[in-house]
């Protein structure tokens, strides 16, 4: 198994397709259309209707093209073993190649979870047509019907002993009618599908090869750094760039919309130049602090402007019928993305075309966006995109890309900028900031009526996921939600949205679940099977899954069993898949402290057992390292935290164990890049409600009483 | 600009780069070897792990002018054929989710490994937590050094 960057154009080469061979086309987003034969020259000519190929060469080489880019979510590796396991190939002989940006490509992004559920059925149908082909020449060859013969392993083989391998059969098998009717197999056949496959760049990892966009370098390339306003609601008035370029290897400073480039013949010489820079800035528009922020999250929640995100029956009336009424509210900070390799692009603009190179998680709209930027058509801007050293939803943002571009241009040089950390944690583009007030009506029977959710954020769009659970559930409900527009950039971060409402809405429940003298568990289940006697409007999630994650979390978790340990339960569904966990908790000299935490996922078919356990495990120490220890505020309109020192991740003897369970129901996959993460503060700030008799109502968790003398 | 030789992985490199450089761009800009990775620059994550005299250096904030005549040690010249038993661990365990701290962890536990060839999971625990892993691969990180230590 190997793998390597690849333009389509190289496909054909890299793909060993010297000697003829069998090549299949199929079309990325058309998950109706069948597989066709190309011809090598149509490949080469880069111009046809196909986004994805598959090849078996005369010496058995399987490749396989995969088109999304890569950031960790292991879809380099998932992506082939969903062909290989249809194809019946010998892994072994499998080779992967990263296609860069193609026009054809429409969903070659990544982001949403959607990768795997996305090609499912496209890229069975492709193996599955493969090897019915290679049957079918084996059949022609030796004279027996096809349905006599059958494929295992990379080898065609009949009953009377005759057997051939595929890359003996790929070229009589180009000759055969590409069937339309193939048959998938049944799941309980699968050998490749929901086993453990390592990643198929490990090797290059462990050994430091150039995988990344900050590992490329080009002879001639220069090197620059931007500095933008250090604060939101400043602008660009006037630059001194003289001391910057009198240093040494700095080649030009250049000013473009409210940044300032330095640009130079190394990063450190950049690094340095760019500290002598005289910048000043003058309003543009408010300047905000978390203090202001603060204060406008309580004003708001009482007086703001809200949209009706959902609303079913009558709260007014259940509220006022109440016999009980709970409220609670919970705040999440913003956060910063901070993947471990900052941002960072290569552009080379010329006369004849763009040139550029890079991590984004939209290819396709880096190109648009540098296309307008510089008035250059698409088909004249090339993009190769390299690992992406961790995305979580900031490189679906493309601004350091046209900033790369934009110097490129300015500069008439190859060029390539690199952010600084500070520049990734101080540069916007972060979680929002958002407030919840959640109110829920019960009757004498501890029967939950009536409930309300209000969330209050800064440029958080809709705060809520109106037709989320409980919706569904409660006969009187009314959602809604209010946006404090402001200068400080937000935008998409790993489960956006439910990364911070499901930790507040998985506490509020259990909030309402002790108030109704019920146990947490119970309380959800009893829910749910009133949602499904009698569902209330609309319901987006499936009830019998959600059932199974919980009734599966409870049994492997010894729900209630385990006296020595305080356990928190959350269930949330997001991006079509359903994630309960139970976070343990046991106090260490008068400090809570999460042991454990169970994660039951249910994302329909594991395709890779392995990727999908880190999928899950990464999300559950994301979730909790961010819950607990992560904030970044703001004062004077900048980011207060600047680097690691200050903004705190988690760290190795910080992480709880987790185990890992996956329901087994035969679905086609659902998503797994996200789901993990959402429920993992609710489970642990029930579990330390548990322990101590206080609710965590804000994150980061350590900043809380609770934590006083350990931070 | 003073020239420096320095003994890179068992071979001598020459470099024309200011006495602040640190060592971390001389590798990546100046001598082609890109695996050492820039996270943070301020000795916070260890991205940057390098060898200098054997011991775990976070390259981003040394000086090439401190290197001198103590030989570096980066991921490339770890092991010959990429089977130092870290390296193979990693791929055994699957470690890596993006990949881009890893090269980093590789060398903080190889230092570790080389001092103390059986760690016990505190030692691995208290050597490990310097190293960010954005993606959360802790839980492996540790099984894969436990494991290449087992194996040594
Ligand atoms: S880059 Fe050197 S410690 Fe982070
Ligand atoms: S694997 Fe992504 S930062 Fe460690």
């Amino acid at each position: 198994m190997e793998n390597v960057t690849n333009s389509r154009r190289d496909f054909l080469k890299k793909s060993a397709m010297t000697g003829g061979g069998l090549v299949l086309g199929f079309n990325w987003f058309n998950v109706e259309a069948a597989p066709v034969i190309v011809a090598d020259s149509a490949i080469a000519a880069g111009n046809i209707g196909f986004n994805s190929y598959l090849s078996i060469a005369a010496d058995g080489i399987i490749t396989i093209m995969s088109p999304n880019p890569e950031l960790g979510q292991n879809i380099m590796t998932s992506f082939p073993m969903v062909v290989a396991e249809e194809l019946e190939a010998d892994w072994t002989k499998v080779k992967v190649l990263q296609a860069n940006l193609d026009n054809k490509f429409q969903r070659q992004l990544t982001g949403g979870s959607g990768a795997v559920p996305h090609s499912w059925k496209l890229l069975r149908t492709a193996g599955a047509t493969a090897k019915a082909m290679l049957i079918q020449a084996a059949a022609q060859k030796w004279g027996f019907p096809a349905a006599e013969c059958s494929a295992a392993i990379g080898f065609v083989t009949h009953p009377s002993g005759k057997k051939s391998g595929y890359g003996d059969l790929a070229e009589a098998a180009s000759k055969v009618p590409v069937p339309t009717d193939v048959k998938l197999k049944d799941r309980k056949d699968f050998k490749i599908i929901g086993t453990r496959v390592r990643n198929v760049e490990n090797k290059k990892i462990v050994t430091g090869k150039p995988l990344f966009g900050m590992d490329v370098y080009r002879e001639g390339m220069l090197f620059a750094m931007v500095q933008r306003p250090e604060s939101f609601g400043m602008k660009l008035k006037s630059v001194d760039a003289a001391a910057a370029k009198a240093m040494p290897g700095i080649v030009d400073v250049v000013t473009f919309k409210n940044n300032v480039a330095v640009v130079g013949k190394s990063t450190w010489q950049v690094m340095k130049a760019r500290k002598l820079l005289k910048v000043e800035y003058e309003k543009d528009g408010a300047i905000e602090s978390t203090d202001d922020h603060n204060k406008l999250f309580l004003s708001l929640m009482d007086t703001g402007t809200a949209t009706v995100r959902r609303k079913d029956g009558d709260v007014d009336a259940a509220f006022k019928n109440a016999a009980k009424v709970v409220k609670g509210e919970y705040q999440c900070p913003f956060l910063s993305h901070s993947p471990m390799e900052p941002m960072n692009f290569f552009a080379d603009v010329r006369a004849d075309g763009i040139e550029l190179i890079g991590p984004t998680q939209t290819p396709a709209g880096a190109r648009s966006q540098v296309s307008k930027l510089l008035n250059v058509p698409e088909d004249k801007i090339t993009l190769q995109l390299t690992r992406l050293g961790g995305g979580f939803g900031r490189r679906l943002q493309n601004d350091y890309a046209l900033e790369a571009a934009e110097v490129s241009s300015l500069m008439k040089a190859p060029i390539k900028l690199v952010w600084s950390k500070e520049d990734d944690m101080t540069g916007g583009v972060y979680r929002p900031a958002v407030r919840y007030r959640f109110e829920a009506a019960l009757d004498a029977s501890g029967n939950l009526t009536g409930y309300k959710l209000r969330g209050v954020g800064i440029n958080s769009g809709n705060s809520t996921r109106e037709n989320n659970f409980p919706s569904g559930a409660v006969d009187n409900l009314l959602i809604d939600s209010v946006e404090h527009k402001s200068p400080i950039t937000t935008g998409a971060w790993r489960a956006p949205i439910t990364n911070f409402l499901a930790y507040a809405e998985q506490s509020f429940l259990d909030e309402v679940a002790q108030a109704a003298g019920k146990d947490p568990v119970a309380f959800r289940l009893e829910l749910l099977e009133k949602a499904k006697a009698k569902p209330v409007g609309d319901i987006r999630y499936d009830i019998n899954r959600m059932i199974g994650v919980i009734k599966l979390a409870a049994e492997k978790s010894g729900w209630g069993k385990n006296k020595n340990v305080s356990q928190g339960f959350s269930v949330y569904f997001s991006h079509a898949s359903y994630v309960a966990q139970v976070a343990e908790v046991e106090m260490q000299s008068g400090m809570p402290v999460v042991k454990k935490i169970f994660a039951i996922a249910d994302c329909g078919q594991v395709v890779n057992l392995g990727g999908a356990r880190q999928q899950v495990m990464g999300g559950v120490v994301d979730g909790f390292g961010h819950a607990m220890y992560s904030k970044l505020s703001f004062k004077d309109g900048a980011a207060e935290q600047k680097n690691y020192n200050t903004y705190r991740l988690i760290r190795m003897k910080e992480i709880p164990e987790v185990e890992t369970h996956f329901v087994d129901n035969g679905i086609d996959p659902t998503g797994l890049g996200e789901p993990a993460l959402p429920p993992t503060g609710g489970a642990v700030a029930n579990a330390i409600f548990k322990a101590t008799g206080k609710r965590l109502r804000s994150q980061p968790f350590i900043d809380q009483d609770v934590f006083k003398a350990i931070s | 600009m003073p020239t420096y030789k320095l003994q890179i992985n068992g071979k001598m490199l020459q470099a024309d780069v200011e006495a602040d450089t640190p060592l971390l761009w001389v590798l990546r800009d100046h001598l082609g070897l890109v695996g050492t990775k820039y996270g943070c620059g301020i000795a916070q994550c260890g991205a940057c792990t390098v060898h200098v005299n054997g011991g775990a250096t976070r390259s981003c904030v040394y000086p090439v002018s401190a290197v001198g005549s103590s030989p570096v040690l980066t991921i490339e010249g770890l092991s010959e054929k990429g089977d130092h038993p870290l390296q193979l661990a990693w791929d055994e365990v699957d470690v890596a989710q993006c990949g881009y701290c890893q090269a980093g962890q590789i060398m903080t536990a190889a230092a570790l490994l080389k001092k103390t060839p059986k760690p016990s999971d505190e030692d691995i625990a208290n050597t490990m937590h310097g190293n960010i892993c954005r993606c959360g691969a802790y839980h492996r990180i540790r099984e894969a050094v436990k494991l290449a230590s087992t194996k040594a």
